[in-house]
């Protein structure tokens, strides 16, 4: 089966006044068709700019600086900026982080979602405010043709991200990536969309990149996952594999800080110090001066390694005791 | 509207007593009595403030102490020559500005923008007086393009009489809307640039273009129709500044207008003038005001009254 989407050793670097930001320094991973790929960090990790560099909306100071991104063979980073407009929002769609500021203040409903349709089909107007009106009921929005009519304030948070999906959804895409699209959301408005989501997904075949620092989001939702620490991906592979046992110290311990039922009474574990700045990254692995396991050795650059097959960690000390127990 | 009647009215009284400048120094005590009687000066203040408070009431602003008629007409006949000005200096800040603005909001770092706000520093700074001298020296004495002074042929409309409706007067408005314009310029200009500036680094700029809708279109409805709120609020309080202070302006191009009136009147000490000209622009800021504000509702939604829909 042929991948939806491959992104190969991508580099996005931001050229500041302070130096090179290497924001995403090195990003591969694969995203299968109709498949839901995690893409786990914290903040400042690379995650966003990754999904900003995929859909080429990076924006100076910053470049797409190396590395290629093929969706379906074709590489996005050599595409002129008018090809990559006619495949935003029309073959791969981007969901953001905050609702609350997606949406124009200013414009109706129907304009913004009119506006998308007409971006990339030739269709009367009536039948695009049609178009609009199925993807708003298909995302559960009550009387579509009312809320329409209506501007942004008028809807609360987890219906405006209902409307900014369903705008998403207008074109059938065959990528979404949606960065963060539950995190300004309460939990119960996160459940409804997540599950929204992924019936949606399984319905059109949709492949989804879910950017996230929620690992309980992703243990539900995604297939595989990619964690990010500083521009890298420190580990993938399956996602179940990579939540139950985890090879880079950095994803044990991401995983050690989450609440669970079966370390029930224990104290939870912490990652100690604190992400180091892109500015001046450690030689080497970046994890290192965090690491329990950090070795001199670990100051010279490491590779994304497959340990077992289907799982790759950048990591000379990775946790395979628990993997092979 | 009251309070500052009242503010007004006894801030003219106390600036001067005109009866010393309008009274001839040879006229003798009867005469002089007959004339502070005849004007209502020898009146205590309340009194005479009463007494003008009923009259305006009835659209009586008081008579002109020296042109003998009154002052809600003097100032009526002069209103045109000012609007027009202040109108047409107003439409052209508005018409250069915003597109400079704009392209200087959307390519901060070309030669171009830099140019433009290099030169919006110089419309801030260069005092008007001057602006107006060079533009006389430049455009009406060495290239004898543009005429100087006076309103130039006028035409009749709505009973008035205009200058903009001929080419003669076109002509001799020209330099004085230029003149007031350029500090409006300016202001339009940085105004549009740092909203424009503020609005590209919004999600809902990037999420229109992640839509895949064309540049033109991301520029000229996501973000133009958010920096106008601002630009309206200045714009329309620009234009009632201008009515109301284009005095420099009107002085350096003779240009017939409400702001040699004041300045004429000042000198002289025609309180009716003065107190009638100040109540009419506290009432065209007002009106100025209500208008922007509903401007407003139609811009931006958020502003509009609940309970409509």
């Amino acid at each position: 089966m042929a991948a939806t989407l491959e992104v190969r050793n991508l580099q996005t670097h931001f050229f500041t006044r302070a130096g090179v930001v290497k924001a995403v320094d090195g990003v591969s991973f694969t995203v299968g068709r109709g498949k839901v790929m995690g893409l786990v960090g914290e903040s400042g990790s690379g995650k966003t700019v990754t999904g900003f560099s995929i859909i080429g909306l990076v924006d100076a100071p910053g470049r797409v600086v190396g590395g290629e991104i093929l969706f379906h063979g074709q590489n996005l980073a050599k595409l002129s900026e008018e090809e990559m407009r006619q495949l935003r929002g029309n073959r791969i769609a981007m969901i953001f982080q905050d609702p609350m500021m997606t949406l124009n203040p200013v414009l109706r409903v129907d304009t913004q979602m009119i506006e998308t349709v007409l971006a990339h089909t030739k269709v009367s107007k009536e039948e695009a405010r049609q178009r609009c009106r199925d993807a708003l009921g298909m995302v559960g929005i009550p009387s579509p043709d009312e809320r329409l009519k209506s501007y942004p304030h008028q809807f609360s948070g987890g219906m405006r991200q209902r409307v900014a999906i369903a705008i998403a959804l207008l074109h059938r895409p065959e990528l979404i990536i949606a960065d963060e699209p539950t995190t300004a959301l309460d939990v119960t408005i996160q459940g409804q969309i997540l599950a929204e989501v992924q019936k949606l997904a399984a319905n059109t075949g949709t492949s989804l990149i879910w950017i996230t620092h929620d690992l309980s989001v992703v243990a539900g939702l995604a297939d595989d996952l990619a964690v990010m620490y500083a521009g890298k991906v420190v580990e993938d592979g399956p996602v179940s594999e990579v939540l139950d046992k985890p090879m880079h110290p950095y994803t044990h311990g991401l995983i050690g800080s989450v609440p669970s039922r079966n370390r029930r009474g224990e104290p939870l574990r912490q990652i100690p110090g604190m992400t180091p700045s892109l500015l001046k990254l450690p030689p080497g692995c970046a994890f290192h001066s965090r690491c329990d396991r950090a070795t001199p050795e670990c100051t010279a650059p490491v590779e994304l390694l497959e340990l077992i097959p289907g799982r790759h960690a950048r990591c000379i000390h990775p946790h395979l005791e628990e993997v092979a127990a | 509207m009251l309070a500052m009647s009242v503010i007004v009215f006894v801030g003219v009284y106390a600036i001067g007593d005109p009866v010393e400048i309008l009274i001839s120094p040879d006229a003798d005590q009867i005469e002089r009595e007959r004339a502070i009687q005849a004007l209502g000066l020898d009146l205590p203040l309340w009194q005479q403030y009463g007494t003008f408070l009923i009259r305006a009431l009835q659209g009586d602003l008081g008579r002109s102490f020296v042109f003998n008629e009154p002052a809600l007409q003097l100032i009526l006949q002069k209103m045109p020559a000012t609007l027009e000005l202040a109108v047409g200096a107003t439409f052209m800040a508005v018409l250069i500005g915003l597109p400079l603005g704009l392209y200087a909001g959307l390519k901060p770092d070309s030669a171009g923008s830099k140019a433009i706000m290099a030169g919006s520093i110089l419309g801030f700074s260069l005092p008007t007086f001057w602006v107006g001298l060079m533009l006389i020296m430049v455009f009406a004495v060495q290239l004898g393009w543009l005429p100087s002074t006076g309103r130039g042929e006028t035409a009749q409309f709505l009973g008035l009489q205009w200058s903009f409706l001929t080419r003669d007067g076109l002509a001799h408005l020209m330099m004085p809307a230029i003149n007031l314009s350029l500090f409006k310029i300016s202001l339009v200009i940085r105004l549009t640039r740092s909203g424009v500036r503020e609005t590209m680094l919004m999600d809902y700029v990037k999420f229109a273009r992640a839509k895949g809708l064309s540049p033109a279109r991301v520029t000229y409805v996501h973000v133009f129709k958010n920096i106008l709120i601002p630009v309206v609020t200045v714009v329309g309080l620009e234009l009632g500044s201008t009515i109301a202070f284009s005095v420099v302006t009107e002085s350096v191009f003779a240009w017939p207008g409400m702001g040699k009136l004041i300045i004429d009147s000042i000198n002289v000490l025609d309180r009716p003038v003065i107190v009638a000209y100040l109540m009419i622009i506290v009432m065209m800021f007002i009106v100025i005001n209500l208008v922007v504000d509903l401007l407003y509702s139609t811009l931006d939604p958020r502003v509009r009254l609940e309970g409509k829909s």
